[in-house]
């Protein structure tokens, strides 16, 4: 699949975006603290950009509200209608915390709930596609959460160093949040390059009852809308090259400038927020990798009549 | 529910108008529906009898032809040197008194010194006539490039041709066997055609060392190595006669096989046929054991034994020549197999299947007809087997034998004009000698004056040929000469490079039309343009001094031309698709069809033909300007319609006579063009029943051919599976009769005349060293863009944007090629790097790619850094127009040493594999791209989007 | 709406692809292009049309594709690799994921006749539902930014404005080989019913679960001509003894 930058871009700074007000909407920050009213602003902040750059892959952005109508049937539809449903809850919660600096309980786990339901309906909308095998997977909505997860907690940790709360309950949480995701991911990934393809040239043809199918010639010489978008080839050896280099910025960077913040006392809190900055930074770096291989790497049934 | 969303019944168009079709040489009617004075929408017409409302993806991308860039707006003078396409724009005035100017002095000094050469001219009987008026010896259409080895060996054999002049018994045929076509002239009734049969559950087998296309579809594919067709067809004869599986009573009935061969070596009759007083033919009459003429009533002629003349000669009917010969060990299946690159087995299984299928599934129609002899039939015996032949026969040196072998299988099962087999389309069949004799003799042209009779047509002798008294060529292209004595299409492709050379003399003027010499229509394109580009060093005058070029498109010729004369499109023009040209008929109809312009030009352009007849107008050419030198006819329309060939015949059979009401021969009618639009743009009149099958011996065929006017008198056909007329050309070669072949000629043409088809090693493979040449390399027409070359359909240049060489995966594993890696494929003329792609559907010694897609920069308002123009390429590159010397000091052209016809198929190739590259080789420095605004984005018919 | 008919569209049209006659000649791929990009929604632009990258929108494509039973190459007989030429557009499907992917409402199957169609003034250019259709059937048009797919020709199948032989869709009417049918895949009785019954008609990509209404009819099987090769009967009386058996012929006309 075309890996395009809108749709990385969206998810990667979406998912911090939801990681980020769920875990303000725990109450698990200082929300007196003026670094949790900025955390509260940058969640915002994510949340809109992301969806505002996945409005920019549209053919006719000007349409886009008439994405909200088919929630019944659609997630897309359903992701739509859930960013805005928790917009409510989180920008009371922000309006708590920034004018009142008070937690509001009851809006501050709606939120998370509509967070962590956000992102489940973005990543489903990959997870329902039977096209694209890869994706077709209950573990594509546990990664798509446990990485908002993760990267949320890691930006959340750098907003208590910064003054908003306890340091150690984060850490951990990161911790934990980042095992689970990379874990969870590296399932993902060993089930996608040892799946058996659901659909072959062959079952694409019906021609397999006579032999093995090759493409001899494309129906048009160069590429078209298909081919662009689902088409997309990335070499095996410097996929597995990304793939690693994800997971050393995305999980094992982060983990390894936390790990010291769990050790109470043993670090000044300057250094707490150059560890957290390193960690949160890193971590969307390896992220933007890991989505990039999302969809580079996933290979689209329509492929099979084009030879790839 | 939601169902109200779409408008159902929306409005097409606001007018149809059906006209034919020019995409391709298919001519199939089309309805042509136009909205806002817009082309919304081109359909095949439903009542017309080629297409029967189907449409190909050319046919159905005329819109995209219609409105290209590409198209010419101006008449053009060249101001730049040739090859740049600088040009000045110039009235048609300015054009017209120019051309009038160059060619009225050619005309008074020496006609020969104009050229005149058509390409995908669908109006030769104009073209042809107007040079005749002009009074050249130089014209030609591009047959000699094109096919004239499947034409010339048809009316030869048995006076038809498959080309356009018969086509196969589609509702009935059983098996159905056809050889190296991947997209012919009757493209769209071969489809249906195939689709009909395999429906109805007859075989199809496809003869072609590539399968894509219709073979792709065949019920068994045959993959022969290129140029050893006719060693299977004369191993299915072989196969044939052992398994006694002739039809004795059609050959006696029909063919030339009893009549009497003269054995008499030495002699200047040795191999002619003998004779009585008259000039018949004799047989040998069994009852009376006595020597007849061929068809005295109630004779029963012999086909076997030998006998002599009451003057001593020795003679045999030509059919115990015939089975001596194929009979022969070497023709057996075992013998030839590996040679054509297929089993024994397999060569055996198609002639035992030929052999069942035309005599144990013979089929019958209960219809009394009447034979010229006056002999009374029942019935109609079908032999349902039926053959289809083209290009990939015909374009070999060895193609008019090999074309002759297939029409004497046919003839041999009794498979020619039956039910179930090969029908003729009227006008043909059409005897040998019904043909004219060329003429471009010295004797026949001179200042001022018309060409004695037509420019082509059938040598029945070397006594015909066109040759000056030292036996050298009176032709620019060497048509008609020593060279190709029976180039009955001429030689186009030979037309650039004598006219360099001066061999056999310069021109002054050559005037082209749609021809696209200086690419993809010339062997050695590089050698073509080089030429085109060359001057006299003395003069520093170009050695072609003068090219008047005319065509609708930015060809990569235009640049080359000094003058453009720019035509229309074909939906802005009238045309007529005449049976005094290249007809369209059905065998079971006589058709024919015109254009008209459906939309009016918005440029500065004219139809060719109609330039053509002002411009014979200008020249007081007889037959275009009357005594007082005014012009007879306004325009083409006009022309075509007043014009009379004969009395009575002219242009169009249909709606002759001041009633409308006459078909073939008539008065001229001035409503002719309306009653023709009003009937679709063609006009069909059905043969009668009992006339539609055997027309070459059938009384009711004969007399309507007369009634129409396709003759004076009755024309029936004898087949000649033993050809006389050839035989007479070895006698030459032997000095046995005069004129006397040149020495230099006389080995070629008693190999290559040999009177009964015959097979030999194509020239260019028995020239080279096969172990450096050891592959075959040929092109396939694409579908989507046969006689629809030009890439400046947006629609179809999609499809074929460029063109990778196919390898077969043997090549491949013993070159370690894989897809997409470059090679060097070397001739022994030159070398082209390009990219190839690997492939398991072709004969193991053969690659092969697209043909004609590869482009010039710039031309057809390309871009240059199109694919077209980058990464496809030309084999033309690799195919010499001579052959590679043989160390007799001479030069053979690469062609059929009969007909002249274009050996394109012959090229032998070694692969090596080359470093990647972005552009194949060689490439050319791009040329001026248009003159018009190209878009960058199209979104035809967007105004009527809802 | 985007959720799928609740039943069984009471008619079912479609295409029946015959893959043993199709040649390949893409007279349905321009066909369908000139009717479609001057009829139903936005035209089908084409982008870079004289430019080195070409390329537009088209709701029906021909693959061709070299198939090689196991067992390696006999040339000219049955076991050799085969080409077939495989047009492919939108398959209507009963499931069809394209539908309920779709936010807007724009993409929807028709509870009637089963046809699946998008209402480009719904459609905001997502490309979901060309992402979830595993045949490749919907191409965003570039320049219009909205969905396009084949329509069955709907401005043409119930067109009362044109001749009643000509309402199917345009490749139908033009193909050559008459390789494509159009007809009510429903009804058991219709002559594609009947056709894919006969000739054991398949659904492309079964396992993908969107059970398709367009159907193929596999190539037929060929019979080799080696097999039919009877060494024929040896006469040893060579030419001498052929010609005795045209002496015989002669005799009998």
């Amino acid at each position: 699949m075309h890996p395009a930058l809108s749709i990385i871009a969206f998810t990667t700074a979406s998912g911090l975006g939801y990681g980020l007000a769920a875990v303000l909407g725990l109450g698990l920050l200082d929300p007196a603290s003026v670094a949790t009213k900025i955390a509260h602003f940058v969640a915002l902040a994510l949340i809109s950009a992301g969806l505002l750059s996945s409005t920019l892959h549209l053919g006719n952005p000007q349409r886009a509200w008439r994405a909200l109508s088919q929630w019944r049937s659609s997630w897309l539809s359903r992701e739509g209608v859930m960013a805005i449903l928790t917009f409510v809850p989180l920008c009371i919660a922000a309006y708590g915390a920034i004018f009142q600096s008070r937690y509001l309980p009851i809006a501050g786990l709606l939120g998370t709930l509509g967070a962590a339901v956000t992102v489940c309906c973005t990543s489903m909308i990959y997870a329902s596609l039977r096209s694209v095998q890869a994706w077709h997977t209950p573990l594509t909505p546990a990664c798509y959460l446990l990485f908002a997860g993760a990267g949320g907690s890691l930006l959340g940790l750098f907003f208590v160093a910064s003054g908003g709360g306890n340091v150690l309950v984060l850490s951990v949480l990161s911790v934990v949040l980042l095992v689970a995701a990379w874990f969870l991911k590296w399932q993902w990934r060993q089930r996608m390059l040892s799946q058996v393809p659901l659909s072959t040239p062959e079952s694409a043809t019906g021609l397999g009852f006579i032999g093995k199918v090759k493409l001899f010639e494309r129906p048009h010489f160069n590429d078209n809308y298909l081919t662009s978008e689902m088409g997309f080839r990335v070499a095996r050896k410097h996929a597995a090259k990304l793939a690693r280099l994800s997971v050393l910025l995305g999980g094992v960077v982060p983990v390894a400038a936390v790990v010291p913040l769990l050790l109470s006392g043993a670090v000044t809190p300057a250094l707490t927020v150059l560890l957290a900055i390193v960690a949160v930074l890193s971590h969307a770096v390896g992220v933007l990798t890991e989505r990039w291989l999302f969809f580079a790497e996933a290979r689209h049934a329509v492929m099979n009549y084009y030879g790839q | 529910m939601s169902d109200h969303r779409v408008e159902l019944s929306r409005p097409v168009s606001d007018e149809v108008r059906k006209t034919t079709c020019y995409m391709c040489a298919c001519r199939c009617g089309i309805d042509v529906l136009l909205k806002d004075g817009k082309i919304r929408y081109i359909e095949g017409n439903r009542d017309h009898p080629v297409n029967r409302g189907v449409l190909c993806a050319k046919g159905s991308s005329g819109i995209m032809q219609h409105y290209a860039p590409a198209r010419l707006d101006s008449p053009l003078l060249r101001t730049g040197p040739r090859g740049s396409g600088e040009f000045r724009k110039i009235s048609w005035d300015e054009a017209l008194t120019l051309a009038t100017g160059w060619l009225g002095e050619v005309r008074d000094r020496d006609p020969k010194k104009l050229a005149f050469f058509t390409g995908r001219d669908q109006s030769q009987s104009l073209t042809s006539f107007w040079a005749q008026q002009f009074g050249t010896p130089n014209y030609a259409a591009h047959g000699g490039f094109c096919s004239v080895n499947m034409a010339a060996a048809g009316i030869m054999t048995i006076g038809g041709a498959f080309w356009e002049f018969g086509a196969p018994d589609w509702e009935r045929t059983k098996l159905f066997v056809m050889f190296g076509v991947a997209e012919d002239h009757d493209s769209n009734p071969l489809k249906m055609g195939i689709s009909k049969l395999k429906k109805r559950g007859a075989r199809f087998v496809s003869v072609n060392p590539v399968r894509t296309g219709y073979s792709a579809v065949a019920d068994n594919w045959i993959g022969v190595r290129p140029g050893t067709d006719g060693l299977l067809i004369l191993a299915l004869v072989h196969e044939l006669l052992k398994a006694r599986r002739i039809d004795v009573d059609y050959l006696v009935r029909y063919s030339n096989a009893p009549w009497l061969v003269i054995d008499a070596p030495g002699t200047a009759d040795h191999g002619l046929f003998a004779r009585d007083v008259e000039g018949k033919p004799l047989v040998f009459e069994t009852v009376t054991e006595r020597v007849v003429a061929a068809g005295t009533k109630g004779a029963r002629p012999s086909l076997s034994g030998r006998t002599t003349l009451p003057d001593g000669r020795a003679v045999a009917p030509s059919f115990q020549l015939l089975a001596e010969e194929y009979l022969d060990p070497r023709h057996a299946p075992e013998a030839v197999a590996d040679r054509v690159g297929i089993d024994a087995a397999t060569i055996r299984g198609l002639a035992e299947e030929i052999g069942r299928v035309a005599f144990d599934e013979a089929i019958e129609i209960e219809q009394p007809w009447t034979d010229v002899y006056g002999e009374r039939h029942q019935t109609f015996v079908g032999r349902p087997v039926s053959f289809h032949a083209m290009r990939g026969i015909s374009a070999h040196s060895n193609g008019f034998q090999t074309a002759r072998a297939l029409h004497m299988l046919q003839v041999l099962i009794g498979a020619i004009d039956c039910p179930g087999g090969f029908r003729f389309e009227p006008p043909y069949p059409k005897p040998l000698h019904a043909h004219p004799r060329p003429h471009g003799k010295s004797e026949h042209f001179g200042s001022n004056q018309p060409l004695a009779g037509p420019h082509l047509g059938f040598p029945l002798g070397p006594e015909d040929l066109l040759v000056d008294a030292d036996g050298k060529p009176t032709r620019i292209d060497k048509a008609f000469s020593w060279e190709a004595p029976i180039s009955a299409h001429g030689l186009m492709h030979m037309v650039i490079a004598n006219a360099h050379a001066g061999d056999p003399y310069p021109v002054d003027v050559l005037f082209l039309y749609m021809a696209n010499m200086a690419w993809n229509s010339s062997m050695n394109t590089a050698g073509a343009i080089r030429m085109l580009e060359d001057k006299d060093e003395a003069t520093g005058e170009y050695k072609i001094p003068k090219i008047i070029y005319s065509d609708a498109y930015s060809s990569e010729m235009v640049a080359y031309a000094d003058l453009v004369l720019p035509d229309t499109t074909y939906l802005e023009r009238h045309d007529c698709i005449s049976l005094l040209d290249r007809p369209i008929s059905e065998p079971d109809s006589v058709n024919d069809a015109i254009r008209w312009p459906v939309v009016e030009p918005n440029r500065d352009v004219r139809a060719f033909q109609s330039v053509l007849i002002d411009l014979g107008a200008r020249l007081r050419l007889p037959g275009f300007s009357d005594s007082r030198g005014q012009p007879l006819y306004a325009d083409y329309a006009d022309y075509i319609v007043r014009h009379e060939r004969r009395p009575g015949i002219g242009p169009l059979a249909g709606f002759r006579g001041l009633e409308a009401d006459r078909a073939g021969r008539g008065a001229a009618n001035p409503d002719q063009l309306n009653r023709y639009i009003e009937n679709g743009s063609f006009f069909s009149a059905h043969i009668p029943l009992e006339a539609q099958f055997f027309k070459h011996a059938n009384a009711a065929y004969q007399d309507f051919a007369v009634r129409m006017g396709f003759f004076d008198q009755p024309q029936p056909v004898t087949f000649q599976l033993y050809s006389e007329e050839l035989q007479k050309f070895r006698l030459s070669a032997q000095g046995l009769r005069e004129p006397a072949a040149p020495e230099a000629y006389r080995e070629r043409i008693m190999s290559a005349f040999t009177p009964l088809p015959s097979w030999y090693e194509p020239f260019e493979e028995a020239g080279v060293d096969k172990s450096a040449f050891p592959y075959h390399a040929i092109t396939q027409r694409p579908m989507a863009m046969y006689h629809s070359w030009g890439s400046m359909n947006a629609w179809l240049r999609q499809i074929h944007t460029r063109n990778p060489l196919y390898v077969p995966g043997a090549i491949c594993d013993a070159h370690g090629l894989k897809d997409g890696d470059w090679v060097w494929l070397t001739s022994h003329h030159g070398r082209i790097k390009v990219e190839i792609a690997r492939s398991e559907t072709v004969n193991r010694d053969t690659m092969w790619t697209w043909n004609a897609i590869g482009k010039r920069g710039g031309a057809w308002a390309l871009d240059p850094a199109s694919p077209e123009a980058t990464r496809g390429f030309l084999m033309n590159h690799l195919i010499h127009e001579l052959l590679p010397p043989k160390g007799d000091g001479m030069r053979w052209s690469n062609s059929d040493p009969v007909t002249g016809q274009a050996a394109w198929y012959d090229l032998r190739v070694n692969i090596e594999k080359a470093e990647p590259d972005v552009a194949s080789q060689p490439h050319f420095e791009p040329q001026k791209r248009g003159t018009q605004e190209v878009a960058d984005e199209l979104r035809y018919g967007q105004e009527w989007s809802r | 709406m985007t959720s799928l008919p609740s039943q069984t569209t009471p008619k079912k049209l479609g295409l029946v692809i015959d893959l043993d006659v199709c040649v390949g000649c893409h007279a349905c791929v321009v066909s369908c292009k000139e009717w479609n990009t001057g009829g139903y929604g936005a035209a089908l632009s084409d982008q870079d049309p004289y430019g080195p990258d070409v390329s537009g929108t088209f709701l029906n494509r021909i693959h061709s594709f070299e198939v090689t039973p196991e067992g390696g190459e006999v040339v000219g007989e049955a076991g050799a690799a085969r080409l077939i030429h495989f047009p492919k557009s939108c398959l209507h499907c009963e499931d069809a994921p394209c539908v309920t992917v779709c936010p807007t409402g724009a993409s929807y199957k028709r509870t009637d006749d089963g046809i699946v169609l998008v209402d480009e003034d719904m459609c905001i250019g997502c490309g979901l539902c060309a992402w979830a259709c595993p045949y490749g059937a919907r191409e965003m048009d570039l320049a219009a930014g909205v969905m396009k797919k084949c329509t069955l020709c709907i401005d043409r199948i119930y067109n009362e404005t044109i001749p009643e032989v000509d309402r199917v869709p345009s490749c139908v009417r033009t193909c050559p080989t008459n390789a494509r049918h159009f007809g009510d895949l429903a009804d058991p009785g219709s002559a594609v019913s009947i056709m894919v019954a006969e000739r054991g008609g398949m659904d492309l990509m079964p396992e993908q679960g969107t059970r398709p209404v367009n159907k193929y009819l596999p190539p037929r099987p060929r019979k080799p001509l080696a097999a039919k090769a009877v060494p024929a009967a040896e006469d040893t009386r060579g030419a001498t003894g052929f010609f005795a058996w045209v002496d015989d012929m002669l005799d009998r006309i």
